[in-house]
């Protein structure tokens, strides 16, 4: 596919598309567009004598570089350029040793971590060792239990502070969250876990096959698809009781809830009818509204986050799957993907893109990979964002609309991964049994 | 030895002979021969052991008889004067012995109850039925991707539909399975699409709709799990469950 314009996902990640027919791979450049901010983030300092101090200050140190070293649109400077001195308050710093090579900082992200009691406190600035006169873009203090939970939290929340400052005014993602399934209790639970991968914990404890987990927008309820006793139903857990609440069972195979940008609606999948259709109801469960009707399966409906008008979802109507998009009430019916087996759409923040997961040259004695691929709706030109094996399936977007999630299995068993939209600086989050279908919070 | 042995019955052969001729010349009247004592009645028992069985089952007769020459068991003929056989009755029989002999005739019967077959207890019944069930009802298979049933299992197909319309009772699930390649949500619509494919096809065929559940697991319960196109083929399947 011959790809000549430049689009640039999300205002900061320009991406460099190639122009011959077999190549197409994106990258990012830091000379395309904006260049990167070359930050310096030294370990913070301890401002107490406590014996804990090291243990959080460790946690802290860690945590911060890798929000920030995650956010992609930093060049971290490494560590080994740093001067011997690193400042711990603003009285220390020495602009020239930051500002000049080797390391040629443009910011500098300094602090410290002090423990009183039962609690920390940390201070931190962001510095432009650039302009000596006026240089502190940002000076925060913070305060919370001296645990190591807290102080990871309060990580988040600074290098969010940074990202939002120096990332044109999106706010960083350190503190969302990511659902999914895992298997390592024995049975497929749906679980949390934060961005970073820290935390990882179930949420539920259905012991049968729970599915698809869904996170409404405002990030109090969760929309699930499980296994009951004689049927899959749409199940439904409150964040904020910590608990299952009670949702309408329909009867048949019901399949991947999604909601729309505003809460208020989820699409998805029954079979209540005998064929598997999409359907829209409200987020309480009522007003259930079929808007397909086509042989065969219909499933995985993501509303358009930016609109709210426009379904994408997965249909088998033509033989293998392929994604399509109608308006909410079910017209205006398009094909968007034109061959093989393509899977699991996920509309970005912005709505402008789709990531969906595809075997473009599929069949039997074809086992094509299976690559994460994202689709510019409006003019239906598509770019490869996996290419390192394995089968990679259920992106989801970061609230920042930078990053995706997804699990993979070139690792062996499925595991979730995150990358940044661009298909660079993949990462791995989980390891222990089977992870799959992640879902990022909205915010 | 042999020689000496000859001589010895030629010799007493001689001598009997001598005193043979010689006594016959005495010629004494023998003395009138006993009247016969009377002849002893015969005596005859028979038993059976078990004396009840279920149908189709045997049970061992025996029989003890003295001063018998000419014993019989009706149904079984002539037998011995004392004796045992298996015998499997149809139905309640009562053997009937008689022995004959000189001083008479004796008889005696021996009584064997068949207990009719008792109406097996439901749940026996139902496993039987659950028997043939998992006997006879054959999975459908699918190609792959696909949902309608192709020619090759025609025949399955057609045999489920006879077995289930004779065994009007039975209540089952369909549950479509997929195989490991497809993603864990379509999966999940082409299996149900694959369990209501085959329901639909049994309603055409005549079974009613309201003995047939559906189910889907997708590629959540696979039947075999190696990445080769026959394991594949295993778990592309509608496959029936009994419903108890």
């Amino acid at each position: 596919m011959k790809l000549s314009l430049s689009w640039i996902i999300a205002f900061f990640l320009p991406l460099s598309l190639p122009t011959s027919a077999q190549q197409d791979w994106i990258r990012t450049g830091t000379g395309l567009g904006v260049e990167k901010v070359r930050l310096a983030v030294p370990d913070f300092k301890a401002s107490t004598q406590d014996p804990k101090s090291s243990e959080l200050l460790k946690v802290f140190n860690d945590t911060l570089w890798n929000d920030l070293d995650n956010a992609g649109i930093f060049d971290m400077v490494s560590k080994s350029f740093y001067p011997l001195e690193v400042p711990g308050t603003t009285a220390d710093v020495k602009f020239e040793a930051w500002s000049s090579p080797p390391p040629n900082a443009s910011m500098l992200a300094f602090g410290n971590l002090g423990i009183s009691g039962a609690n920390v406190t940390v201070q931190g600035w962001l510095y432009d060792v650039k302009n000596v006169t006026s240089p502190q873009v940002l000076g925060k203090q913070y305060q919370d239990a001296a645990t190591s939970d807290a102080v990871r939290t309060i990580a988040h929340k600074f290098a969010d502070e940074i990202i939002f400052r120096l990332g044109g005014g999106i706010p960083g993602i350190a503190e969302s969250k990511i659902y999914f399934v895992s298997s390592r209790s024995g049975h497929k639970e749906i679980w949390a876990m934060d961005y970073d991968g820290a935390n990882q914990h179930a949420l539920t404890h259905l012991g049968s096959i729970s599915l698809s987990p869904r996170i409404s927008p405002d990030g109090s309820r969760l929309a699930f698809s499980s296994l009951t006793k004689s049927s899959w139903e749409i199940l439904m857990y409150s964040l904020d009781l910590d608990r299952m609440v009670t949702f309408p069972r329909f009867g048949g195979t019901n399949l991947s809830p999604a909601w729309s940008a505003d809460g208020t609606k989820l699409a998805f999948s029954s079979s209540r009818s005998g064929d598997s259709e999409i359907y829209v109801m409200d987020s309480s469960g009522a007003n259930l509204k079929r808007i397909t009707s086509f042989k065969g399966p219909d499933v995985s409906p993501v509303w358009n986050r930016k609109t709210g008008a426009q379904i994408a979802w997965v249909s088998g109507r033509s033989g293998l799957p392929q994604i399509y998009t109608m308006e909410a009430d079910g017209t205006n019916v398009q094909r968007l993907t034109d061959e093989g087996y393509a899977v699991s759409p996920a509309w970005s923040p912005n709505g402008q893109f789709l990531v969906f997961s595809w075997i473009r040259h599929y069949g039997p004695g074809a086992p094509g990979a299976q690559d994460i691929y994202i689709m510019d709706i409006v003019s239906k030109q598509w770019v490869q964002l996996t290419h390192d094996g394995g089968r990679n399936d259920f992106p989801s977007w970061s609230p920042d609309g930078r990053h995706i999630i997804f699990q993979s299995s070139r690792a062996g068993g499925d595991q979730i991964w995150t990358m940044l939209a661009d298909g660079t600086n993949q990462k791995r989050l989980t390891t222990a049994g089977s992870n799959t279908q992640p879902n990022w919070s909205w915010k | 030895m042999k020689q000496r042995r000859l001589k010895w019955i030629m010799l007493v052969f001689a001598l009997s002979a001598i005193m043979t001729l010689g006594a016959c010349k005495k010629k004494v009247a023998p003395p009138p021969p006993p009247p016969p004592p009377p002849a002893a009645a015969p005596t005859a028992s028979l038993s059976a052991s078990p004396n009840t069985v279920d149908k189709g089952g045997s049970t061992t007769l025996t029989w003890q008889t003295t001063n018998a020459t000419d014993i019989s068991i009706d149904g079984i003929g002539a037998v011995q004067p004392n004796g045992s056989q298996q015998v499997t009755p149809a139905d309640s029989t009562t053997y009937h012995l008689t022995a004959k002999g000189p001083g008479g005739t004796q008889e005696a019967t021996a009584r064997v109850t068949v207990n009719a077959p008792a109406p097996p207890p439901a749940p026996q019944a139902s496993a039987t039925e659950e028997e043939l069930f998992s006997q006879t009802v054959k999975d459908i298979f699918f190609e792959y991707d696909k949902f309608d049933i192709r020619p090759d299992q025609q025949a399955a197909l057609q045999g489920d539909i006879d077995f289930l319309k004779q065994h009007p009772n039975v209540r089952f699930t369909v549950e479509g399975h997929c195989d490991e390649r497809g993603s864990t949500e379509y999966n999940l619509a082409l299996g149900d699409n694959r369990a209501n494919g085959v329901k639909n096809a049994l309603v055409q065929g005549g079974v009613s709709a309201d003995r047939i559940k559906t189910i889907s697991y997708g590629k959540e319960k696979p039947f075999c799990t190696q990445s080769t196109e026959e394991c594949w083929q295993q778990n592309r399947r509608g496959h029936f469950v009994y419903q108890k």
